[in-house]
């Protein structure tokens, strides 16, 4: 299981769901490796990610991606990140 | 309590009460500020001005904040931040936390060094009894004061 956490330039929002995510699968009880990238690293290699977390501005710039689009509306909130990730992940 | 946020803002890196219209003029004031304690050089606050002309409001990161930031690269100096209060609030476009009346400037200098400071800079910042202190801060001290 591999999940990309996306912002533009991959320093500032998709650090915080970066962490977030981490503590939600570990409540979650499930192992994934979570990477933090900018939008252009996203675009070329984020092919492999099996879900890709980011916010509503950048969700059109990466529909091209097979991995499934979760949006994150508050990226420091981590009952709204937990709850997205168990959805997305059919739990 | 908030070691690292406070260790990220140099000297003459918060400014309070500032007035500004539009999202330049934002960037501007934490851009400068950036610059001012050491940590970016000019070119950096054009760099973040270019991100947001170029991805919108985005960097409206939570209710009334915004976190203007550019990418690492050689216009860094130092991992830092500044932190600008706004006497009137400005809107960036965002559509779920317009207007904005803090703006955070982030300089990083690669891509993970900084994610305990981050860690610090959202738990102080979900605390809206924190967020209402620094709206009505007029002085840098009592604002370090809320870090120690």
């Amino acid at each position: 299981m591999k999940i990309i956490a996306v912002c533009g330039m991959g320093i500032g929002s998709s650090i915080s769901l970066k962490m977030n995510a981490e503590k939600a699968l570990e409540a979650l009880g499930i192992k994934a490796e979570v990477e933090a990238l900018d939008l252009r690293k996203a675009q070329n290699e984020g092919h492999s990610a099996d879900i890709i977390l980011t916010t509503d501005d950048l969700i059109p710039l990466l529909q091209e991606l097979p991995g499934k689009l979760v949006e994150i509306t508050y990226v420091w909130d981590l009952a709204e990140i937990r709850e997205k990730l168990a959805s997305a992940l059919g739990q | 309590m908030f070691e690292l946020l406070d260790a990220a803002l140099g000297e003459g890196s918060i400014l309070l009460n500032q007035e500004a219209s539009t999202v330049a003029e934002c960037f501007t004031l934490a851009g400068n500020a950036l610059e001012v304690s050491g940590r970016t050089t000019p070119e950096y606050t054009f760099e973040m001005i270019e991100v947001f002309n170029e991805l919108g409001p985005y960097m409206v990161i939570a209710p009334n904040i915004a976190l203007a930031h550019a990418r690492p690269g050689s216009n860094v100096i130092s991992t830092g931040l500044s932190l600008v209060t706004l006497n009137k609030p400005v809107e960036f476009g965002s559509k779920k936390f317009d207007p904005v009346n803090i703006v955070i400037g982030l300089a990083a200098v690669d891509h993970d060094a900084h994610i305990d400071l981050m860690a610090e800079l959202s738990e102080f910042f979900m605390n809206v009894t924190n967020v209402n202190f620094l709206l009505q801060a007029d002085e840098v001290g009592n604002v370090r004061a809320l870090f120690r």
